[in-house]
């Protein structure tokens, strides 16, 4: 029988009163973005709403809580865009949607930075327990910055790689470590460099004692990419069970999966809340088609952040999360 | 035969007509601004009613703008419209509000979520249009946004695909239409921004049209326009859409892809932005002929429209005034070097193709 455990990969919406006030204060222009040295007032409409994303969670009855990486003004490229390395360009398209970011140019060593390890900090004084640190993938975070100092993508991926390594080593204790990796489905790595993407999430994922959940969405991987992420010593992959689930099944089916897993069922990018009950079943119904492996625990999750979402709905989804996980599954 | 020939004014100076137009928005005056946080204050004796005769007064100023500015034809700068798809999903039946959502940074739009079918209960623009075109000498013309536009920058609750919740909006963007043109418009843009962003879907779009078209009057001009993006994506697929004119944003990036549309021939008329509307910086008359002319190495005059690359609405209203001037001076006076043979239009032609 396996353990079900309720989390999200983070990157939440502000509330609505966050939104508001942080306008005011940092203003609407491309200069006017998180920088890591912001002013007091501005750290204490964060801390305001850290303390609100938390109660959220708890109250959903998440299993793990997040931060809610509420500063990330950029998304997953935030730990390069205020690092003191890396200068921001124009802003660029994120992925495939209406979001943009500051493109990071990084033109100097990515140097030991303290900034996510801060905000973890902050999260450890407000949460009891079940701690979950999320951070952009190696691979994802090399393919939205701009190289402009390494000079090779061998070598800046593997410098990307040592710098979340050691911004690791400087976080608090934490019960599961989620890394995002929507670039290994969206711009898919080629022959060798998908060896060095699983190499790279490998060394990132050594810098924790905690578990570590590589969470990958807006489709699955490519066969190959999957095989060779398999050789990352990691504790589960996560699958955008939302938007792909054939090819989902089918990579797990053909080359297995870590003793763990995690289920995206929940859509991080649409309002239809879904019950506890729907969810639920599709847990059941992934494990029915996967006789041959029993999972020792299945993370439920969402597939992609939920900072595309209103409040309301993002609740809701919470909450549908930590019902559905609470929920008997006869698998 | 053109749609274009109704909108060469009486007192037209030059035997040559490049229509000039907008592409819609206008920077709001600061006043009206204001207003609409007093009516949204409930404690304000600002009533809706206040904001409804700003709204009529917005509407007259700056179609007295566009007339000073001496465009051809001319709108009311969206002067009532809020943001593209709000302010049409607010008059969908099928649609609801649940909060802001992120773009980038702290800009935020209300992004409304389709939760049942959607249906059309209530004119979207016939009241815009018909209050503008009694504020205006000259002919009106309507921007809206585009069903492919209006169904992926929402939530799609209730429909299997982006794809069928699209035409289904087709069909009512349709009904609308046949409700201007008997209110007597004669020039429609349609707005598909998002079609900029994922142009594999330009089949999507293609059909959308044909069904916002359907027992249309020919002699009812109908534009797309989409925002910059990769044009080779949708050319030349996009010359089988059934339009008369194709709006496209190309001043922002230098021309460089004028080629684009130089192979194969370009066969419809071309609506040219020539005025950059993410600069603050006033283009010179001189500049911006220079930029018409890139238009003609496309199409010949008859076939070519000049208008800003965008909706002007985020730039200062001085210098979005000023960047319409200048397009329309320039716009004339490349008409008279076409007339007297200065210029010569087969042969910019001829040595781009």
């Amino acid at each position: 029988m396996t353990e079900l455990v309720a989390t999200t990969p983070g990157l939440y919406p502000l509330p609505d009163w966050a939104k508001d006030e942080l306008s005011d204060l940092k203003g609407h222009q491309k200069g006017d973005l998180i920088s890591g040295d912001e002013d007091e007032s501005v750290v204490g409409v964060y801390d305001r709403a850290r303390r609100e994303v938390v109660q959220t969670q708890e109250d959903a009855g998440l299993d793990r809580v997040v931060e809610g990486q509420l500063r990330w003004d950029d998304m997953l490229a935030h730990p390069l865009t205020v690092h003191e390395n890396v200068e921001t360009g124009g802003i660029v398209r994120y992925y495939d949607n209406n979001n943009f970011y500051r493109d990071p140019q990084v033109r100097d060593e990515l140097t030991f930075s303290g900034d996510v390890g801060r905000e973890l900090e902050a999260l450890a004084d407000v949460a009891d327990e079940g701690l979950q640190a999320v951070l952009p993938g190696p691979y994802s975070l090399a393919d939205l910055a701009t190289d402009e100092f390494y000079g090779d993508d061998a070598d800046f991926l593997s410098a990307v790689a040592d710098f979340l390594a050691v911004e690791i080593e400087a976080f608090p204790d934490h019960e599961t470590l989620f890394l995002l990796e929507p670039s290994l489905v969206e711009n898919p790595p080629g022959e060798g460099a998908d060896v060095r993407a699983s190499e790279a999430i490998d060394r990132v994922a050594a810098a924790t004692d905690a578990d570590v959940v590589v969470q990958t969405y807006w489709g699955a991987l490519e066969e190959k990419v999957y095989a060779h992420l398999m050789d990352a010593d990691v504790d589960a992959i996560g699958f955008d069970f939302v938007t792909e689930q054939d090819r989902s099944l089918y990579n797990i089916t053909e080359y297995g999966t870590k003793d763990d897993v995690a289920l995206g069922l929940v859509d991080g990018q649409n309002t239809l809340v879904e019950s506890p009950e729907t969810i639920a079943e599709r847990v059941e119904w992934i494990q029915g088609q996967i006789p041959s492996q029993t999972f020792d625990r299945t993370y439920v999750t969402s597939n992609t952040e939920l900072f595309y979402l209103p409040v309301n709905k993002y609740e809701a989804k919470l909450e549908s999360l930590g019902d559905a996980a609470a929920t008997e599954v006869n698998a | 035969m053109s749609t274009r020939e109704q909108f060469r004014p009486e007192d037209h100076e030059n035997d040559h007509f490049l229509l000039t137009s907008v592409v819609g928005s206008y920077p709001k005056p600061k006043w009206l601004n204001r207003v609409s946080d007093l009516a949204e204050d409930e404690e304000s004796k600002f009533t809706e009613e206040h904001l409804k005769e700003a709204h009529d007064d917005a509407c007259r100023v700056i179609v007295d703008e566009h007339e000073r500015a001496g465009l051809d034809t001319v709108c009311d700068g969206e002067m009532r419209r809020n943001e593209m798809v709000e302010y049409f999903a607010h008059r969908i039946e099928g649609y609801e509000f649940n909060g802001p959502v992120k773009v980038w940074g702290h800009n935020y739009f209300d992004k409304p979520s389709v939760v049942e079918e959607v249906s059309y209960e209530e004119p979207w623009l016939v009241d815009e249009f018909e209050f503008t075109t009694s504020a205006a000498a000259k002919p009106v013309k309507v921007p809206i946004t585009g069903p492919y536009t209006l169904a992926r920058w929402s939530f799609n609750e209730a429909y299997d695909s982006d794809e069928e919740l699209s035409y289904a909006l087709a069909d009512l963007v349709n009904e609308e239409i046949e409700k201007l043109v008997d209110a007597g418009a004669r020039y429609i843009q349609i707005d598909e921004p998002a079609l900029a962003t994922t142009p594999d879907d330009h089949a999507i779009v293609g059909e959308c049209l044909e069904r916002i078209v359907a027992d249309i009057d020919d002699d009812v001009r109908i534009g797309l326009h989409v925002c910059y993006g990769d044009y080779s994506r949708i050319y030349p697929e996009l010359l089988d859409y059934p339009i008369d004119e194709f709006d496209v944003e190309l001043c922002n990036g230098g021309y460089e892809q004028v080629d684009v549309f130089t192979d194969p021939e370009f066969t419809m008329d071309l609506a040219l932005g020539v005025v950059d509307v993410h600069t603050a910086d006033v283009e010179s008359v001189e500049e911006i002929k220079g930029n018409i002319e890139e238009g003609l190495k496309i199409v010949p005059p008859e076939r070519l429209t000049v208008s800003p690359d965008c909706g002007v609405k985020l730039l200062p209203r001085e210098v979005a005034y000023q960047k319409l001037a200048n397009m329309v001076q320039a716009t004339r006076e490349i008409e008279a070097e076409l007339d007297s043979g200065e210029l010569d239009a087969e042969a910019l032609r001829s040595d781009a193709a």
